[in-house]
C-alpha cells in the first residue's frame, strides 16, 4: 500500500512542509549562518567535485618544484615531493566527505535513529535493553577502542578484500582504499549512535502520548506507518542540529585516526596526512605552510558546523520564535 | 536516601562490571585474533619453529580464546596483567603505572583549569549579552574549540619555540621533586597544557554561557533582581547555581576528551605518558600492554562516569522520579 492510495488523515498533510521552510528562511537572514553553509558547501562540494576542480592529482609530483612558495601555477605552494598542496587538500576534503557522510548515515541515522525510535516506542524491554547498550558504548574511552579495532583488523579486512578481488575479478578494491574507509567509518559509526538514539528517544517519549499520535493509531495506521510518517518528521529540526554538530566532529575524528596512522591509508589523501606530513619541528621551522593548509581547511570546516549548529539551535528555540 | 535514588544509584552500579567485562573481552579478543602472532614477534625472526610451539604451550596460547580469557582475568584480579613483548620480559604493570603518572601530572591540571577558567568565562559572557563583548569572546572561543589538538599543537610549538624561543618544542622532565618525579614543575609542561586547556576552556564557557542563559529567562531571575538584590548576589547565588546543574555532566565528556588529546599531545611532543605508550604499544602490536590500558583506561573513565550520575542523582530530584537520564 503506498501513500498515495490511503486517505490523509487531517494531521499528516499539512504540517510536514511549512515549519522546514520557516526554519530555512529565518536561517538565510543571518549572516554568521550564511558564511558558515556557505563554507560548508565551497568545502563540500570541491571535495565531491575533487576530480574536475583539483588542478592536479593528489599524488602528482613535480620534484624540481619542491617545497614551492605559493604562485599562480601553485596557488598554495608544494610539499616535500612537490605535490601541489591545493589540490591534496581538495582531495582530502573528499576523504573527509566521504568519511563523515557516511559515518553518518550509517551510525547516527541508521543505527541511531532506528535505536532511539525503537526504544522511545516499544518500551519496556526493548527500551531498557537499548538504553543499557548505549550507556555501555557511551561509557567506555571511544578513542582507545577505536585504536584497537582499527589496529587489528585493518590488515584483516585488507586480506578479505583481495579474497573478494581473486573471486570476483575485481583488482581496484584494494587500490581503491576502500576497506581503510570502511573501518574508519564503520568504527566510528559503532561509537556515534548513542547520542542521537538518546535525543530521539526522550522525543518520542514526549510525543507518544500526544493527540495526533493517538488519533493516527485508532485510525489504523500500522507500527512502522506510525513511526516513519508520523514521529520522524516531527523529529527533524532535532535531528537536523545533532547531525550539523556531529559533521564537525567526525572530520576531527577522521583527522585524528589518520594522524595517528590507523586511519585512511596513504597514498589516499586526507588532512589527517597532510597534518602528518606537515608536522616536525624542522617543517615547523621552514615550511609553515606545510601545516598552515590542512589545518585552515579543518578550523574553517569545523567551526562552519559548529557556527551553524549554534544557529540552528537558536533559530529552532521556542524562545525565539 | 529517598527509594528512588537508591535503586538508580543500585542500577548504575549493577551495569559497571557488565560494561567492564564486555570492554576487556573485546579487547582481549582482537589482541588474540590480531593479524601479526605476538610469539613470533617476540622469539625473534630467527626461532625455531619448535621454539615458538614451546612459548605458546607454555603460555597456553593454544587453548581457546575464551579460556584464555578466563585465566587472564583471574590474573588481572591478582593484579598480574601480563608481560609486554616491547619492553622484553617486563610486567606490562610496571611498564604502564609510571607512564600513568606523567599523564596525570598535567592532566589533573588541565582539568581543574579548564573548569576554574571556563565557568566564570561564560557566565561574563552571558551577563554581557547585547554587547559587543559577548559574541567577540564567543566567536574567539569557537575558534579554539574548533581546532583539534592535533593542529594547536604545531602552531603553540611554531609560537613558543620557533618564534619566541621561550619554550622547549617537546619532551618531558625527569626532575625529582622530594624524591617524586614531578615533571609538571618544568618548562616542558607548559606546552601541553596549554594546548589542552584551550579548547576545554572554550567548550566549557560555551556551554555555560548557554546555560546561563537559560536561567538568566527565568521569573526567580526576575524576582530577585526586582526585590533588589545586588547583580553580584543574583549571579552567584541564583544563576549560576542553577545553570551549573548540567554542567556535571559535562565533566564525563572533558575526561574522555582528555584521554583523546593525550595520545596526540604525546605523540606530538613526546611525552613519555601513557597516551604516547598506547600509540607505541598498538604499533609495535604489544598487545598485553594495549589489554592492560584499555582495561585500565575503561575502569577509570567507568567509575568517573559513575561517581558523575550518583552525583547528579543527589543534586537534581528529577533523575531520581524518571531512573534515568534521558
Amino acid at each position: 500500500m503506498s501513500y498515495a492510495e490511503t486517505s490523509p488523515t487531517p494531521f499528516e498533510a499539512e504540517p510536514l512542509k511549512n515549519p522546514s521552510y520557516r526554519v530555512l528562511r529565518r536561517l538565510l537572514r543571518r549572516p554568521v549562518a550564511v558564511v558558515a553553509i556557505l563554507i560548508i558547501v565551497v568545502i563540500y562540494g570541491a571535495g565531491v567535485l575533487a576530480p574536475w576542480v583539483a588542478p592536479y592529482g593528489f599524488n602528482e609530483a613535480d620534484f624540481r618544484n619542491r617545497y614551492a612558495e605559493p604562485s599562480l601555477e601553485h596557488p598554495l605552494g608544494t610539499d616535500n615531493l612537490g605535490r601541489d598542496l591545493l589540490s591534496r587538500a581538495i582531495w582530502s576534503a573528499q576523504t573527509t566527505v566521504i568519511v563523515s557522510v557516511a559515518a553518518v548515515l550509517t551510525g547516527g541515522l541508521f543505527l541511531g535513529v532506528t535505536a532511539g525510535l525503537a526504544a522511545g516506542y516499544a518500551g519496556g524491554r526493548t527500551d531498557s535493553i537499548i538504553m543499557r547498550a548505549a550507556d555501555t558504548f557511551a561509557s567506555v574511552p571511544t578513542i582507545l577502542l577505536v585504536l584497537i579495532i582499527t589496529a587489528t583488523l585493518l590488515p584483516r579486512i585488507v586480506e578479505l578484500a583481495r579474497d573478494v578481488e581473486d573471486l570476483t575479478g575485481f583488482d581496484w578494491i584494494v587500490s581503491s582504499g576502500m576497506p581503510s574507509y570502511f573501518l574508519v567509518f564503520g568504527a566510528l559509526a559503532i561509537f556515534g549512535w548513542t547520542g542521537i538514539a538518546r535525543v530521539v528517544r526522550s522525543q518520542v517519549l514526549a510525543l507518544r502520548q500526544e493527540p495526533f499520535v493517538i488519533s493516527a493509531r485508532a485510525s489504523g495506521a500500522g507500527t512502522p506507518r506510525l513511526l516513519f510518517l508520523h514521529l520522524l518528521p516531527n523529529l527533524t529540526n532535532l535531528l537536523l542540529v545533532s547531525f550539523t554538530l556531529s559533521f564537525g566532529g567526525l572530520a576531527t575524528a577522521e583527522v585524528g585516526l589518520t594522524f595517528l596512522g590507523i586511519g585512511v591509508q596513504p597514498p589516499h589523501p586526507s588532512f589527517g596526512l597532510m597534518v602528518s606530513e606537515g608536522v616536525g619541528l624542522s617543517n615547523v621551522r621552514e615550511h609553515t605552510t606545510l601545516i598552515l593548509v590542512p589545518t585552515a581547511f579543518i578550523v574553517m570546516l569545523v567551526m562552519s558546523f559548529n557556527l551553524l549548529g549554534d544557529q540552528l539551535t537558536d533559530v529552532l528555540s521556542p524562545r525565539h520564535r | 536516601m529517598p527509594a528512588g535514588l537508591a535503586t538508580y544509584i543500585l542500577r548504575r552500579l549493577l551495569l559497571l562490571p557488565v560494561i567492564l567485562l564486555i570492554v576487556s573481552f573485546v579487547t582481549f579478543a582482537l589482541g588474540r585474533y590480531a593479524p601479526v602472532d605476538y610469539v613470533e614477534i617476540q622469539a625473534g625472526p630467527r626461532a625455531q619453529p619448535e621454539t615458538i610451539e614451546r612459548i605458546r604451550e607454555e603460555r597456553g596460547l593454544n587453548d581457546p580464546v575464551p579460556v584464555q580469557y578466563v585465566r587472564y582475568m583471574g590474573n588481572v584480579l591478582t593484579g598480574d596483567l601480563g608481560v609486554s613483548t616491547r619492553y622484553q620480559g617486563f610486567p606490562v604493570e610496571d611498564v604502564i603505572f609510571p607512564r600513568m603518572w606523567i599523564s596525570l601530572q598535567y592532566n589533573a591540571v588541565v582539568l581543574v583549569l579548564t573548569f576554574a577558567i571556563g565557568l566564570p568565562m561564560g557566565t561574563w559572557a552571558a551577563m554581557r549579552r547585547g554587547t559587543w563583548q559577548d559574541p567577540l569572546s564567543i566567536g574567539v572561543l569557537l575558534v579554539f574549540a574548533s581546532a583539534p589538538v592535533l593542529i594547536s599543537i604545531p602552531l603553540l610549538q611554531w609560537l613558543f619555540a620557533v618564534k619566541l624561543g621561550v619554550l622547549p618544542s617537546g619532551g618531558w622532565s625527569e626532575a625529582e621533586y622530594l624524591g617524586v618525579e614531578l615533571g609538571l614543575f618544568s618548562k616542558h609542561a607548559v606546552l601541553p597544557i596549554l594546548a589542552l586547556t584551550l579548547p576545554g576552556v572554550a567548550g566549557i564557557a560555551r556551554y555555560m554561557r548557554g546555560q546561563v542563559l537559560e536561567v538568566l529567562d527565568q521569573d526567580f531571575v526576575r524576582t530577585a533582581n526586582a526585590k533588589g538584590l545586588q547583580a553580584g548576589v543574583v549571579v552567584t547565588r541564583h544563576v549560576a547555581r542553577n545553570a551549573l546543574l548540567p554542567i556535571v555532566t559535562i565533566l564525563g565528556f572533558e575526561l574522555a576528551a582528555l584521554i583523546g588529546g593525550s595520545i596526540f599531545i604525546e605523540t606530538l611532543l613526546g611525552i613519555p605518558g601513557i597516551g604516547l605508550l598506547a600509540f607505541e604499544s598498538i604499533k609495535s602490536r604489544d598487545y598485553d600492554t594495549i589489554t592492560a590500558i584499555v582495561l585500565v583506561g575503561s575502569t577509570i573513565f567507568v567509575l568517573t562516569m559513575l561517581l558523575i550520575d550518583i552525583a547528579y542523582g543527589f543534586i537534581d530530584p528529577r533523575i531520581r522520579v524518571e531512573g534515568s537520564i534521558s
